[in-house]
């Protein structure tokens, strides 16, 4: 190989790269575009619905609500539950240096309800519907049930976006103050064993540091998160193309990408939140 | 069986004017022309890579055109508003190649779905006539199983049996033969003639079974490469001159012609139209 082609390669390497950044980029903006239009359409439907003759089915709405929510109470109770003994160890453990235990109470409350629990169920439920959204469309659209709702004159996004939009926006809040009782429960009960402090002194400390903005912190986030969660199943599921590969392809993208966004998010909530 | 004299002197209810259709760059419809009349059986007949899937997608406005008109019961698809396209939808029936059964749905219940969506008919209403229409494909009793359920002649009845509910007035066929036996395959052809004659409706049929389409067309239309080499009725297309028609007929071949320049470019991936300058840049 000689020098001058060398060179030519390097180029051709680094343009190739460029291209693909670039290419990504473009790929990435489209998809934030796509998930934008689909939350202002599915609102339009939501709205507009029934002067359109296609009203949001309540019936629809219900059935996801059970999917997402009812199934989801097991694992969200042991899981808000570990993590509330979990915070309740870290905190006994930390605070000893300082001789101050009996303040745990005060970083549980905050942790818990701000925090971990609104985290730990859109994680949750990103891995457990979103991927079954996102799976569920992808597959009826290699089925061409997608087209199918079309000719037939149901609009997809009415008919299967929206129901599992307002399940998951309402079913994740109530997911997660759910989760903040049992967590805050659990951690009770191991400060009351370790420390000694009763569970009904333990209770009267929670209710006296918790102010409800507290509980809106988390119950606003958790909405969001579902929304991304949502959002994110759907745009991965509509994308889906190449048979079953692709489904489960774009099902571990849709899972992938809404547990990132959920954390991102969080954080930008949190840091604009406590600014304000 | 009508003959196609007769039918040009009923009104159209399908109508395609120059219609170019792409995907990406790729052009697949090259300025179709064509329409179809009031209780006729159309069948669109190609090889593999012809158009005619992608001739029905437009039909059904699913997909986007570069440019063209299509008119579905007199009414330009593009001037339609939103309810009204909605409404012309209702008159409208497709049974997918796959019969596209909503696979979460019992079959009574996916057949019931038009219903249930754009009727206020009570239930036990409604399951009557699902259950009307399970009898005219012959799936009575049937209502209660999954679409996993079905075997594959069983779900293209199913998705005719949802195809009709609504009673529409033009019915669209994509591959209704493909992946049948040929005892299962004929009894749809004839399902699919029992539907025109019964129940007179407009029928378009997107075909490559030979036996199939000349079975129950009125008229074939013959679409090759984007471009309708023939539109017919079923005797002319058999005995047609043209050689690419008695190629597909017969089902010969044709060896495809590459001049040099088209070869690199597939082989390159690149565009070698200025002599290969180019390519050495690149590579």
């Amino acid at each position: 190989m000689t020098a001058g082609s060398g060179t030519r390669d390097r180029t051709a390497g680094v343009r190739r790269r460029i291209e693909s950044l670039g290419r990504m980029t473009v790929a990435g903006l489209e998809e934030l575009g796509h998930g934008g239009a689909l939350l202002g359409e599915s609102l339009f439907w939501l709205v507009m619905g029934p002067r359109r003759k296609q009203p949001v089915r309540r019936d629809a709405v219900v059935a996801q609500m059970a999917e997402v929510g009812i199934g989801a109470v097991p694992i969200v109770a042991v899981l808000t539950a570990t993590i509330g003994v979990m915070l309740a160890i870290q905190g006994i453990y930390t605070l000893k240096t300082f001789g101050a235990e009996s303040q745990v109470t005060l970083g549980i409350a905050y942790s818990m309800v701000r925090e971990f629990s609104p985290l730990i169920t859109g994680i949750l439920i990103a891995g457990r519907s979103g991927s079954a959204l996102a799976a569920r469309i992808g597959i009826m659209k290699i089925n061409q049930e997608i087209d199918a709702l079309r000719v037939m004159g149901v609009e997809p996004v009415r008919f299967l976006v929206v129901p599992a939009l307002v399940a998951m926006a309402v079913m994740l809040p109530a997911l997660t103050l759910f989760g903040d009782l049992i967590g805050l429960f659990a951690a009770g009960l191991y400060v009351s064993a370790d420390l000694g402090i009763s569970l009904s002194a333990y209770a009267d400390n929670i209710i006296d540091i918790l102010s409800p903005n507290d509980v809106w912190h988390g119950l606003g986030k958790s909405v969001i998160f579902a929304v991304l969660i949502t959002l994110v199943g759907v745009v991965n599921g509509a994308a889906v193309s190449g048979g079953a590969e692709g489904v489960g392809r774009y099902t571990t993208r849709a899972v992938v990408h809404a547990i990132s966004a959920i954390v991102v998010t969080d954080m930008l909530f949190a840091f604009v939140v406590t600014r304000g | 069986m009508a003959k196609p004299p007769d039918i040009l002197s009923r009104p159209k209810v399908i109508e395609v004017e120059d219609l170019v259709a792409h995907y990406g760059d790729r052009m697949i419809l090259r300025g179709v022309s064509m329409d179809v009349r009031e209780g006729e059986i159309m069948v669109i007949m190609g090889g593999s890579g012809s158009g005619k899937s992608t001739l029905l997608r437009h039909l059904l406005a699913l997909e986007v055109k570069t440019s063209g008109t299509v008119r579905l019961l007199g009414q330009d698809i593009d001037r339609l508003t939103p309810l009204a396209f909605q409404e012309l939808r209702k008159k409208m029936g497709v049974a997918f190649q796959s019969g596209a059964l909503f696979s979460s749905m019992t079959v009574g219940e996916n057949i019931m779905l038009p219903l249930y969506e754009h009727t206020r008919l009570d239930r036990s209403t409604m399951e009557i006539m699902a259950r009307m229409k399970m009898e005219v494909v012959s799936l009575a009793g049937f209502e209660t199983l999954m679409p996993s359920e079905l075997s594959g002649g069983m779900i293209k009845r199913a998705a005719v049996a949802r195809a009709i509910v609504m009673d529409p007035k033009l019915l669209f066929f994509d591959e209704p033969s493909a992946g049948l036996d040929p005892v299962v395959a004929s009894a749809l052809d004839d399902l699919i003639l029992r539907l025109r004659d019964a129940m007179g409706m407009s029928i378009v049929v997107v075909t490559h079974e030979l036996d199939s389409a000349f079975k129950i067309a009125d008229r074939i239309t013959v679409l090759d490469r984007g471009n309708i080499l023939f539109l017919g009725g079923v005797e002319e297309v058999r005995n047609h001159p043209s050689e690419r028609i008695q190629n597909l007929l017969n089902r010969r071949t044709e060896e495809e012609v590459l001049d040099p320049d088209e070869y690199l470019r597939r082989l390159t991936g690149m565009d070698v139209g200025d002599g290969g300058e180019r390519m050495g840049g690149v590579l």
